[in-house]
């Protein structure tokens, strides 16, 4: 098994390497779709070079990365081609280790529920075999790496992959139970980028799942572990904010980087929903819509972890969907990170209702950006309104994607609780519908 | 702050220090040019004791007019002064014993190189009072209450506003003698005393656009800067922290008839008497070029700076196209680029001279004057000797018999030989697409074999993001690395980008200077009415001291022709030049402005779709749908219920 890994490894790595030493990495680089004013690569340098002049980098509006970031680029700001292509391999690699033991664990449990006779008879063609799970990990770490929209970020040297990494890594450490490493890298996803923050739930479901701690409200091992978790984290988060107060000697960075992402002041193109509408926002709503597009991004975590307290690894792959649809300042690296999950998810094939039309859109859509921002910006034979109605139907396609495993996930376990073959009461053939 | 302040006085130490190498490097040719001077001087001075005669047996029969007095001795710390640090003696008016407000205005006519003819108005009003003291000023008698209740309100220690129309090309016109950019400029010192510069430059900013009938209250924190070095007190005050110092342009400004009323209205004669009656609207802004300025700042009265006094200078510059006016031959006369002649000087003003420059023409072949005037004068404006015909409407001679004065130059030959200037700047935008940009700014150093440091001073925008890791400066394609370089990055919607640079150009070459920028898509409500016109970009300043081929004027104490006074002069070997570069027009990509509506309605629908398909299967259950019946059976069992029948 790590044979093809390494060659994927290889593989995904010659391709990057071709593509840095090429002239596309330049245009690469200007793409809006793959940088946004968060993770742009030129802002990380204009970052350093405003360090340089004796200018604190958050005295401007052009650099908003964490104090961390420039630490690191600091030193590795000559081997920045390297430390990206590492980041993606360090996802990929932890992806795949993550996926190898849950798949693990998902087989053992599905052996304890056959042994204890739980399933329906008529189900034993959803139950998986060895067989099919055993490349899902080689699957997922191809992904990751041969993903034309992490191929592009990678080249772009967009900071997304390195906040990909840290929740690539987050979700290894969670998955094999190690809590205090999970903790302190959720913690550095968010101190990232602030929303990775809803993670905290599917984890620490994920832990007690593993511990055996029951979700029930009335016990106190339950509250013993929500708070050594959140006590971690947050512990960990306060060190991290210290530490980057320490760096820089300020806190500027706070309303700079946090603030950034919250308010969106910066209306730069992207493939998100925020750009356009809030260009186009009266001012004196502009606060409330704010408040309820960045509420839509938290909103789901509840209700989410609720419905899926049982599988909080699908919870992880909905919340960082949800995640990069709704956040104010997306890229096309957001969107690989969760679609490398999509072959953990190839037994619910038979129950997606859409996959066909909208993958279709998907890639129409990844077809349009560049067209449409072309006719716009250079051509000047269209406007912004070319580009914002692919942006539409690109979220649209994502959402419909994401509802739709959604849906072929409840399914599946409705399925595996009901049986496959259900029968009206006449006894003809039924046809399930959500009520 | 700390090491900009530190590299800020690295600066000047370097400035001074060139300042001193100048000096020397320069001392040799500098001696013979004294001599030589001398040896012209002589004549002068002799001629300066025998005005009163009139019996002078001269060169030829023109007299010189006593502004040059015999050198006297200058404290020799004096010459070794930067242009940056103000000393008491920076400017110093004539000892003689004078009222406490004097007037003076001066017209200088210089035929152009090119066929234009440049006209520069100056009216200088000097009052020796204390806006700052306790107990209000209440009586003005020459200085416009106007600007003295501003300057005692706002405790401004200097004022300079320009309006401009038009731009100044260097290239083909030389040096003006006061450069403005084109739109509005706007700088302030205020004193020390201020504690909330920022409010009191917002509400100053109001009061002057009332008025001067400007849009000047479009000036707030997103245009205005403050410069570290490149804009010095021109009056006498020591105080060189910049943070009591504001600076901001307005482009775009349009200047016209509305702005130039309430500034004629200043003058203490108005339009009525003196050169003022020559400032009508309908020839003035018939013209290539109108630069109209007001600077307030406080000047030494003596030597010795025992007491001072404000000084408020009116100037309007105005190029007129010759070619335009629709004669085929060169020909030039107050009546016909004025419609006005002069009859009188302004009675309350103390001195009222016309000055025509015959340097290109000592002989008279180039071009004719008339009436011919037998008073000459010679002055050093911007590091070179010219000299004058002189008019003195104070003198009733002067209108001769028909009572008034009409100067006519008729033109012999039409060619010309220019003088390059020895500093000039041009800049564009390269690039194309509406995503990113690069601001190209070219530099020329014209002299042959002298470089000089100049101090470029940039002001963009917010809404351009510049990338100063992508900063170039290049000279004869050798990277030129900037010995200080002061940038303050932009905040958006806050403040501009600024960004202050010492670059030393070397001699006889072109210096790029490049930058790279990004545009930003803004509101739809920041945007101007007319948004794909373009976003203007205010002209770069670049300030220096420029290598002078003749021995300046360091001696402020002499009686010295308006145009020539107004740079404060700190060493002979260098003048101080001010160039502004053209302003740049950017455009920015644009949202649909008639979409509000819709982009709310179709953007919320996404949400809402997402919102719609999580809720759905968020609460809803899987359950086996029970077929209903069909509508016809529906319908045929309701009947059958009402007949009683049993249902099918």
């Amino acid at each position: 098994m790590a044979a093809p890994l390494t060659l994927l490894l290889i593989v995904a790595v010659t391709i990057r390497a071709v593509l840095f030493r090429s002239s596309l990495a330049e245009l690469i680089a200007e793409r809006v779709e793959v940088v946004s004013p968060i993770t742009a690569w030129k802002r990380v340098v204009e970052g350093l070079a405003l360090l340089d002049l004796g200018v604190s980098p958050y005295a401007g509006d052009v650099f908003h990365e964490t104090p961390l970031i420039i630490y690191l680029f600091h030193f590795v700001v000559d081997y920045a081609e390297i430390t990206f292509m590492l980041a993606d391999v360090i996802t990929a690699v932890a992806l795949y280790m993550a996926v190898k033991d849950y798949n693990k664990q998902v087989f053992r449990k599905q052996k304890f529920a056959l042994e204890a006779d739980r399933y329906p008879h008529d189900c034993l063609e959803l139950i998986r075999s060895p067989r099919e799970m055993y490349y899902i990990p080689l699957k997922v770490a191809m992904f990751y790496l041969l993903n034309p929209f992490t191929i592009l970020s990678c080249v772009a040297k967009s900071t997304c992959g390195l906040n990909n990494a840290v929740v690539a890594v987050f979700i290894l450490t969670t998955i094999k139970g190690n809590m205090l490493l999970s903790a302190i890298f959720l913690c550095l996803a968010t101190y990232q980028s602030i929303y990775p923050l809803t993670l905290c739930a599917p984890a620490m479901l994920y832990l007690m799942q593993r511990q055996y701690i029951p979700v029930n409200f009335r016990r106190a091992s339950f509250w013993w572990f929500v708070v050594q978790y959140l006590f971690m984290y947050l512990g960990s988060l306060f060190v991290l904010i210290c530490l980057s107060f320490f760096l820089l000697g300020s806190w500027d960075y706070l309303p700079s980087v946090y603030g950034f992402i919250l308010s969106v002041p910066d209306l730069t193109p992207n493939i998100g929903l925020f750009w356009y509408f809030f260009a186009e926002m009266f001012e004196h709503f502009r606060l409330f819509f704010l408040c309820v597009f960045q509420i839509n991004v938290f909103f789901y975590t509840i209700p989410l972890s609720i419905k899926l307290k049982e599988h909080p690894v699908f919870l992880i792959f909905m919340q960082l969907a949800v995640i990069s649809i709704f956040k104010s300042y997306p890229t096309v690296g957001d969107i690989a990170l969760y679609m490398a999950f999509l072959p953990v998810w190839s037994h619910l094939h038979r129950f997606l209702r859409n996959i066909f039309l909208v993958s279709c859109v998907l890639l129409a859509c990844s077809a349009l950006f560049p067209v449409l921002w072309h006719l716009w910006i250079y051509a000047g034979s269209a406007n912004s309104n070319f580009y914002y109605a692919i942006t539409l139907l690109f979220n649209v396609a994502q959402i419909l994607l994401v509802s739709d495993y959604f849906y072929a996930f409840l399914r599946r376990e409705h399925h595996l609780t009901y049986g496959l073959y259900l029968k009206r009461k006449d006894g003809s053939e039924a046809t399930l519908v959500l009520k | 702050m700390a090491a900009h302040r530190c590299s800020y006085s690295a600066v000047l130490f370097i400035l001074f220090n060139l300042s001193v190498f100048i000096v020397v490097d320069s001392h040799q040719t500098t001696l013979t040019n004294d001599h030589h001077g001398s040896v012209v001087d002589n004549p002068q001075t002799a001629s300066e004791t025998v005005e009163q005669t009139a019996a002078q047996p001269a060169v030829d029969d023109r007299r010189w007019e006593a502004t040059e007095v015999e050198e006297e001795a200058i404290p020799d710390d004096a010459s070794t002064d930067t242009q940056g640090t103000s000393t008491p003696e920076s400017v110093v008016l004539s000892s003689l014993p004078k009222p406490k407000d004097d007037f003076q205005e001066e017209l200088v006519v210089r035929p152009l190189d090119s066929g234009d003819i440049y006209a520069s108005f100056q009216f200088r009003t000097l009052w020796e009072t204390d806006f700052m003291r306790g107990n209000k000023v209440s009586h003005y008698r020459l200085f416009p209450k106007s600007l003295g209740q501003v300057i005692s309100k706002f405790s401004v220690r200097e004022l300079h506003i320009s309006f401009t129309q038009g731009y100044w090309r260097t290239m083909q016109w030389g040096q003006p003698f006061l450069p403005a950019p084109p739109g509005a400029e706007l700088w302030v010192w205020f004193q020390d005393t201020v504690t909330d510069v920022d409010a009191t430059w917002k509400e100053l900013t109001n009061v002057l656009s009332g008025i001067f009938c400007a849009s000047l209250n479009f000036i707030d924190s997103t245009n205005t800067v403050q410069p570290s070095a490149s804009f010095k007190p021109l009056g006498i005050g020591n105080v060189t922290d910049h943070q009591f110092l504001r600076y901001a342009t307005l482009p775009r400004e349009i200047v016209c008839t509305e702005n130039l009323t309430p500034w004629k209205k200043l003058l203490p004669c108005g339009s009525k008497a003196g050169l003022a009656v020559l400032l009508k609207s309908e020839k003035l802004f018939h013209s290539s070029f109108l630069s109209q300025a007001v600077h307030i700042r406080p000047v030494c009265q003596d030597q010795q700076c025992k007491t001072t006094s404000w000084e408020l200078r009116q100037t309007l510059n105005v190029v007129f196209d010759l070619h335009t006016s629709g004669q085929s031959k060169r020909e030039w006369s107050l009546f016909k680029m004025f419609s006005r002649t002069l009859t009188e000087a302004c009675p309350l003003a103390s001195s009222s001279k016309i000055h025509i420059d015959i340097t290109d023409n000592p002989e008279g072949e180039q071009f004719e004057l008339s009436p011919a005037t037998p008073l000459l004068s010679q002055a050093v404006v911007l590091g070179d000797r010219r000299t004058f015909s002189v008019y003195d409407l104070t003198q009733q001679t002067t209108f001769g018999a028909v009572r008034s004065l009409n100067l006519l130059i008729r033109w012999k030959s039409s060619e010309g030989h220019m003088l390059r200037p020895l500093l000039h700047a041009e800049r564009y935008v390269a690039g194309y697409g509406l995503q990113t940009g690069e601001i190209h700014t070219l530099m020329y150093n014209n002299h042959p074999f002298r470089s000089f440091p100049v101090l470029l001073l940039d002001s963009v925008p917010w809404y351009l993001r510049l990338y100063i890791h992508t900063l170039t400066v290049t000279s004869k394609g050798k990277d030129n690395k900037p010995s200080y370089i002061h940038y303050q990055p932009s905040k958006d919607r806050l403040r501009p980008h600024l960004l202050e640079m010492l670059v030393q150009l070397p001699p006889n070459s072109v210096t790029e200077i490049t930058v790279q920028f990004e545009r930003a898509l803004l509101k739809w409500t920041e945007y101007t009415p007319d948004p794909n016109h373009g976003f203007y970009v205010g002209s770069s300043v670049i300030s220096s001291l420029v290598p002078s081929t003749v021995a300046m004027d360091t001696n402020s104490t002499r009686e010295q022709p308006l145009f020539s006074s107004f740079f404060p002069c700190k060493e002979e070997s260098s003048f101080f030049v001010r160039v502004y570069t053209e302003p740049l027009l950017v455009n920015l990509p644009t949202p649909d402005f008639s979409m509000p509506y819709n982009v709310i309605c179709l953007t919320c629908t996404v949400v809402a779709v997402g919102y719609g398909s999580l809720y759905n299967l968020l609460t809803r259950s899987f359950q086996i749908e029970e077929p209903s019946p069909g509508l016809a059976k529906r319908l045929a069992n309701i009947i059958r219920k009402m007949r009683g029948v049993p249902l099918l």
